[in-house]
């Protein structure tokens, strides 16, 4: 019954969004105040009613409701229960409807907080942002409704594929779609803007908070899949370059482009016409991702059951809202104000040279990405685009952009002077020298880019510090005064230098474990050592256990350094029971160095096993910067000139001595 | 500086980098794009001795050996050709006689596919699309076990 009920209010949803999509705009257009006020009540009930369907199929799977197909074919009474919880959105159907319940939150937030928006804008953001949900509503109920039932019910269900059941993923796609879907709301008042015909600071001032909030889910959720794939999958690697990773990659390229270039609209009124384009753009490429995702197109685990009608209807919705919005603005865009003049060399300069790179590098993610598709359906011929492209293509490109980062903050708005702020960063300079030449000394091997790698993460991070130390003039004033400084400062501003210093510890991580990997795959008899990064390890044997919903194989390893026993590793080769599938779990023992990472292969007859042994330089870094990078967006946004729904009036521009940021 | 000439600088600068981008893709393409072939396509095109490419297919039954240390070799096959195909190294935990399989490396002189990465499926249920798709083309009927191997193992 609960099940029949959440499927009724999912169809009472979709009722209402088609309702929400007509009555504001038509009320906008009229300049009739009471259809814009349906906006409000509508997007409320909307996210109630999506909530209801989410948490009737969330029942289903917590009860183990097998006569739910969708139940039946994801989930298994032998789970434990976070997992019988994460199976809701482990699977296409209830990943959807997750989808449509966090697009239909962001359109609630603009009703329930939007309340000093002007109020035809606010009307025509809720009716777009309802045309979403309308159109991925359909979808769900069309294509793909996770409330159908089987008759007769199975007594037991399939199980989820156990690769999934993990902390980190069950919390992988919920973040993820926070940030995909979060920049719909980008998307929605940038043709609400076009459909006015004007735009403002007051736009940008409420787009970025929104834009941040997405891009910092964005940034966590793909950071936990990279985490996620470094320790399950055991491959050792964090980043494969594989379509579906792009997929997310490029909207998170196009959105860091977007709450840059939202700065100097919402500062300086200047590049409207780029930024309402590249709001349009990025949304558009989260739309790319669900398709590419959905369509079966590509091999991935994340490519959900393979159904060409599904493939078709998101590829309609995509080609639907990116043409529609595109061709909108083809039509209006000249009819924005142009905004501030800048010389090349200011605050407004650096961020559009952080633009052009950002977008350059997600064109290049984008054919790399979309190239073997398009020559398979043009010519028949498969190819796989792996790694060495995007080395040799967005790699490059992100040089400059870095070596750039620490100066954007430093240079003032509209003028600056390029010497003075090259003239601030000169300890930096001097530290990521230093930082280069050790690392050439110490290291024996490895590519000669790699110390100049180092160099530059370095230069990203002190150049950050150097920024908050000059704005709180350490080392100029007496140190009572810089502390004053220092809590005085704006959290816009030290959430700015919090996730360039993410950027810069990140940049070390992924140079560290690229350059200075060590890899051995052998095969090691009970007794036998092998000695790898400096540490020994003694492989003890395997013994099989048994775990609440598997089997294992577990092996033993003993590690020691010097002769001083730092740990025990016990990878294990693991065979669930619902469905049977096998998988591996490394043994991992971290320390800031880097990872000792082990794998248990398979057994090779005379009681040998087959062993991979990795050690991983730096490595956690790249999780320790993304999460930095994160609370950055959350320090940013929890500013009070930035806080949700309150533009302001007087013009922010800051004392005298602290540019604004 | 006047709007225009401002304007200019921007696209200057937005042609510039793209046109670096687009060199760049180009070098990148033909360096490093990795074609996929079945194993008949072995058989009938001569695929030239030393180029990179994937074969993909099925792990014949019966044909998983393993020797000294890692090494380990087996046959895919897509029922037309089959190619034998030596690897060193860990093979992925959903590799399996009778499944989907996607190996990469190089064809030897001996007609010996020698393999540096073996990618299987990440799930039971589901098959590498060029796989399925390549089958599909060689009129290879899928049989209902190479397909949902999970669904006849779990009912």
């Amino acid at each position: 019954m609960i099940i029949e009920f959440g499927h009724f209010a999912l169809i009472l949803a979709l009722l209402v969004a088609a309702a929400q999509t007509i009555i504001p705009a038509w009320g906008a257009a009229k300049r009739d105040p009471r259809l814009m006020a349906f906006g409000e009540p509508a997007a409320v009930s909307q996210v109630v009613l999506i909530l209801i369907a989410f948490l009737a199929l969330m029942y289903a799977y917590v009860v183990s409701d097998f006569s739910v197909a969708n139940v039946a074919a994801n989930s298994h009474s032998s789970k434990p229960l976070i997992y019988r919880i994460s199976g809701v959105w482990g699977n296409h159907e209830g990943s959807m409807l997750l989808w449509v319940l966090i697009l239909a939150i962001f359109g609630a937030a603009v009703a329930l907080f939007g309340n000093n928006l002007p109020a035809a804008l606010r009307a025509n953001v809720l009716s777009v942002q309802s045309s979403i949900a309308l159109a991925f509503l359909l979808f769900i109920l069309i294509t793909s409704n996770p409330f159908e039932r089987l008759d007769p019910a199975p007594l037991d269900g399939r199980g989820l594929n156990p690769i999934l059941q993990d902390p980190a993923l069950a919390f992988h796609p919920p973040f993820l779609y926070m940030g995909y879907v979060g920049f719909s709301l980008a998307f929605s008042f940038a043709v609400a803007a076009l459909i006015e015909g004007r735009t403002d600071a007051a736009w940008a001032r409420w787009v970025r908070p929104w834009t941040l909030l997405a891009w910092m889910c964005l940034t966590i959720g793909i950071a936990m899949g990279s985490w996620w794939a470094y320790y399950e999958l055991g491959w050792g690697g964090w980043w494969f370059w594989d379509p579906v990773e792009n997929a997310s990659f490029m909207p998170w390229l196009a959105g860091t482009a977007l709450l840059h270039s939202a700065l100097v609209m919402e500062k300086r009124e200047a590049l409207k016409v780029w930024t309402i384009l590249l709001a349009i753009l990025t949304f558009s490429l989260s739309l790319m991702g669900t398709f590419l995702v959905r369509s079966g197109v590509l091999s991935s685990v994340h490519a959900f059951a393979v159904d060409p009608g599904r493939g078709v209807f998101v590829l309609s919705i995509m080609l639907l809202f990116t043409g529609g919005g595109l061709a909108l603005f083809a039509y209006r865009a000249r009819d924005l104000a142009q905004g501030g003049i800048f010389s090349p060399i200011s605050r407004e300069g650096a961020l559009v040279l952080n633009n052009v790179l950002l977008t350059t590098g997600c064109v290049t993610v984008l054919v790399g990405t979309l190239y073997p598709l398009a020559l398979e359906s043009l010519t028949g011929a498969k190819i796989s685009v792996g790694a060495p492209y995007f080395n040799m293509t967005f790699v490059p490109l992100m040089f400059p952009l870095l070596l750039a980062v620490p100066l954007g903050p430093l240079l003032a708005w509209k003028r600056a002077d390029l010497a003075a702020a090259m003239q601030r960063l000169i300890a930096a300079g001097v530290l990521a020298l230093l930082v280069m030449v050790i690392a050439f000394a110490v290291t024996e091997r490895g590519p000669w880019l790699a110390p100049f790698g180092f160099a530059i993460g370095v230069w990203v991070m002190a150049g950050a510090l150097s920024e908050t130390a000059f704005r709180i003039k350490l080392g100029q004033a007496p140190l009572s005064e810089s502390w004053r400084r220092l809590t005085n400062l704006p959290r816009a501003s030290v959430g700015t230098t919090l996730a360039h210093f993410g950027v810069g510890l990140m940049v070390c991580g992924i140079v560290g474990t690229s350059a200075y990997k060590s890899e051995e795959i052998l095969l090691m008899r009970p007794g036998e050592t092998k000695a790898i990064a400096g540490y020994e390890l003694v492989f003890r044997g395997a013994a099989p256990s048994k775990g609440p919903n598997y089997t294992e194989i577990v092996g033993v390893f003993d590690v020691t350094r010097n002769g001083n026993p730092v740990t025990r590793l016990e990878p294990a080769k693991r065979i669930y029971d619902a469905p049977p599938q096998p998988t591996s779990e490394a043994g991992i023992y971290a320390s800031w160095g880097g990872d000792l990472y082990a794998v248990l292969g398979d057994q090779q007859g005379d009681g040998g096993f087959a062993v991979r042994l990795y050690f991983h330089p730096l490595v956690r870094f790249i999780w320790i910067g993304a999460l930095i990078m994160f609370f950055g967006g959350a320090i940013s946004l929890s500013d009070r000139r930035l806080r949700v729904g309150a533009p302001q009036k007087r013009s922010t521009r800051a004392p005298i001595g602290v540019p604004a940021e | 500086m006047t709007r225009k000439q401002r304007r200019g600088l921007l696209i200057g600068l937005g042609v510039g980098v793209l046109s670096i981008a687009a060199v760049l893709m180009m070098f990148a393409f033909r360096q490093s794009i990795v074609f996929f072939h079945t194993p008949s396509d072995v058989a009938e095109h001569k695929i030239a001795q030393g180029v990179r490419f994937r074969l993909g297919g099925l792990v014949k039954e019966g044909t998983v050996a393993r020797g000294e240390g890692t090494r380990v070799s087996f046959s895919v096959t897509d029922t037309i050709g089959t190619v034998p195909v030596s690897y060193e190294g860990i093979l992925p935990d959903l590799f399996r006689e009778g499944q989907g399989v996607v190996a990469e490396g190089i064809l030897g002189p001996d007609g010996n596919f020698v393999a540096d990465t073996v990618l299987a499926k990440h799930d039971e249920t589901y098959m590498p699309p060029e796989v399925a798709k390549a089958l599909k083309e060689k009129g290879v009927e899928l049989g209902k076990s190479a397909e949902h191997p999970g669904e006849t193992q779990t009912q």
